[in-house]
């Protein structure tokens, strides 16, 4: 899975490469929920087109991470941020335009959330935030949608049934091709898998693969091995820390520079 | 293949207590709910038999006559409809518009604390103090005198704080989920209030409004200081008019007037319960039509 482009900076710290355009850097990224720290001095930077992984356990600081590059904090009674993010070369922290910067980076979480809509209108709602109000344009988005979140085939016969009504790996597609009808730059998934069978995991990674030539895509994961995957670089964390950045294939491979990344990927870990 | 255990499956004795023991409260339960709803049947049933034979078109439709001994209802009926339109259009906008603050925008400080407080609080006033604010308000200060307006006023102070009580539970009955999938596309809040939040809270908004329809036709003691009468001959021509109202009708047929057919005030009271559950009947249509749109 490691591009050759990739694995030529394999010494990598997540500092960007002159030659490869971050499309997102984040710099000192601190995190606290009142006295509670989340994330502490985070460094790492994320490539155009790449697929960038984060593992680690459980508290580790990674949806806070994707929170504060989605700006939600404001969402969120007692979170500060303190440190930069930039995304696109925009320091996230001073747009006045909170929205824009959203509507460019879609989300996948944890479990699906259908909304309580049909499942043409959980596609057509980005869009018709945008002010897209032609039947016939969003016809197109939503077929386009589905089509490229391997949803299309299977619903396209129930589109204006209620979209919560599907099961829960249609359901996780769903919302995939709904954060694709933002038609993003980013694509931010939060360990997506976690209430989807292995056969709908696997169509899933099969989409982030194909969507990799058109979207950059960051990919929460507790599963080690879909890190490997599909990351082409990947970031370990623990307990607020980012231990460490490398590519995938090093962290599995034994080229690791701290002895916690081994014993997290090898399994050795509470 | 294992061999099955003759007894695995025979009920032993703490097996038969636990069933006894869940039966009892099944019954308990049952019970109670069947002592709930008896007096409403026994309230209907003698209204029915007691007051049946006062309706008749001309009972609804015209005024009463002799001091209430004969004759209708009709201005009573009509005072009550005006009372009660009047003080939806004013509470439940506001009452519905202020939940949708306290509980899509405002956050969780000391300040919204003690206004959900004041809320409850408002809630808990007897209608008899709310009749004095109501007449020392909007009676003498605002000088509307006793009219439709200043009732309507009173009855929808005293039943807005139902209104965001009700509104704010079913808001935030609506999954955070939802929100938050719908703000990190980019929504705004309005927005997202907009187009999932009030799709998924308007029939339990309904529920609090029809609570108030009920609450507001049948009160008496806010309405008698600030607009409605014992007797006019008048019908209402605007909010500015006094008015006859069913309640207060219903009172003074009760218990003012010597010499009353026993059967009027039961009539008017059978005359009012209709009312009231006709106006539901229209909001749980209205409900159900909502729902059948959105295919729930």
């Amino acid at each position: 899975m490691v591009s050759s482009g990739a694995a030529a900076v394999a010494s990598d710290t997540g500092a960007p490469a002159d030659n490869f355009p971050s499309k997102l850097e984040i710099r000192n990224l601190t995190i606290r929920y009142g006295h509670t720290v989340a994330l502490r001095g985070v460094n790492l930077a994320v490539r155009e087109h790449e697929i960038f992984g984060i593992i680690g356990p459980a508290n580790a600081g990674k949806t806070s991470l994707l929170k504060a590059i989605n700006r939600m904090d404001v969402f969120t009674s007692g979170m500060k941020v303190d440190g930069e993010i930039r995304f696109n070369g925009r320091d996230t922290s001073r747009l006045s335009n909170v929205y824009a910067l959203r509507s460019r980076i879609g989300v996948v979480f944890p479990l699906p959330v259908g909304l309580p809509m049909t499942v043409y209108d959980n596609v057509a709602l980005s869009p018709r935030l945008r002010g897209i109000k032609s039947k016939a344009d969003l016809d197109v988005i939503v077929q386009r949608c589905l089509t490229r979140a391997a949803l299309w085939d299977e619903v396209k016969d129930r589109l204006h049934a209620l979209g919560s009504l599907l099961s829960g790996g249609q359901q996780q597609r769903l919302t995939i091709a709904r954060a694709l009808s933002q038609e993003p730059d980013l694509l931010m998934l939060d360990e997506f898998s976690i209430a989807v069978d292995p056969v709908t995991t696997m169509r899933i990674e099969d989409v982030l693969k194909e969507l990799r030539q058109e979207v950059t895509i960051l990919l929460v994961t507790n599963l080690v091995q879909q890190a490997r995957r599909l990351a082409d670089r990947t970031a370990f964390f623990l307990n607020g820390e980012c231990v460490e950045v490398g590519v995938t294939e090093d962290l599995f491979t034994g080229e690791v520079k701290d002895q916690r990344t081994r014993d997290y990927v090898e399994g050795r870990f509470g | 293949m294992a061999t099955a255990n003759p007894t695995m499956f025979q009920a032993s004795d703490l097996n038969q207590h636990n069933e006894r023991v869940q039966r009892r409260y099944q019954l308990l339960f049952g019970l109670m709910t069947l002592l709930l709803i008896t007096p409403v049947l026994l309230i209907l049933g003698t209204l029915v038999v007691k007051g049946g034979g006062a309706i008749s078109w001309e009972f609804l439709l015209t005024a009463p006559t002799d001091g209430m001994r004969t004759g209708g209802v009709f201005p009573a009926l009509l005072g009550t409809i005006w009372l009660v339109t009047v003080a939806l259009l004013l509470s439940v906008p506001i009452g519905v518009f202020a939940a949708i603050y306290l509980s899509e925008y405002a956050g969780d400080n000391w300040f919204t604390r003690m206004i959900n407080l004041a809320i409850i609080n408002l809630a808990g006033v007897p209608s008899i103090v709310h009749a004095l604010f109501g007449l020392g308000a909007f009676v003498l200060f605002f000088r509307f005198g006793t009219s439709i307006l200043a009732a309507s006023l009173t009855l929808a102070v005293m039943t807005m704080p139902v209104v965001i009580v009700a509104t704010r539970e079913s808001l935030q009955a609506v999954p955070q989920a939802f929100r938050e999938a719908c703000w990190n596309m980019g929504a705004t809040r309005w927005q997202t209030i907009r187009r999932v939040v009030l799709p998924n809270s308007i029939t339990g908004i309904l529920t609090g409004v029809i609570l108030e329809v009920s609450r507001t036709a049948g009160e008496t003691a806010p309405i008698m200081f600030t607009g409605a009468v014992f007797f006019t001959p008048f019908l209402p021509q605007s909010v500015f008019d006094q008015t006859m109202a069913l309640s207060l009708h219903l009172f003074v047929a009760a218990t003012q007037v010597p010499g009353m057919a026993e059967e009027i005030p039961f009539g008017v009271a059978l005359v009012l319960i209709a009312l009231v559950l006709t106006m539901n009947s229209v909001s749980i249509a209205f409900r159900m039509w909502l729902r059948g749109k959105k295919k729930w």
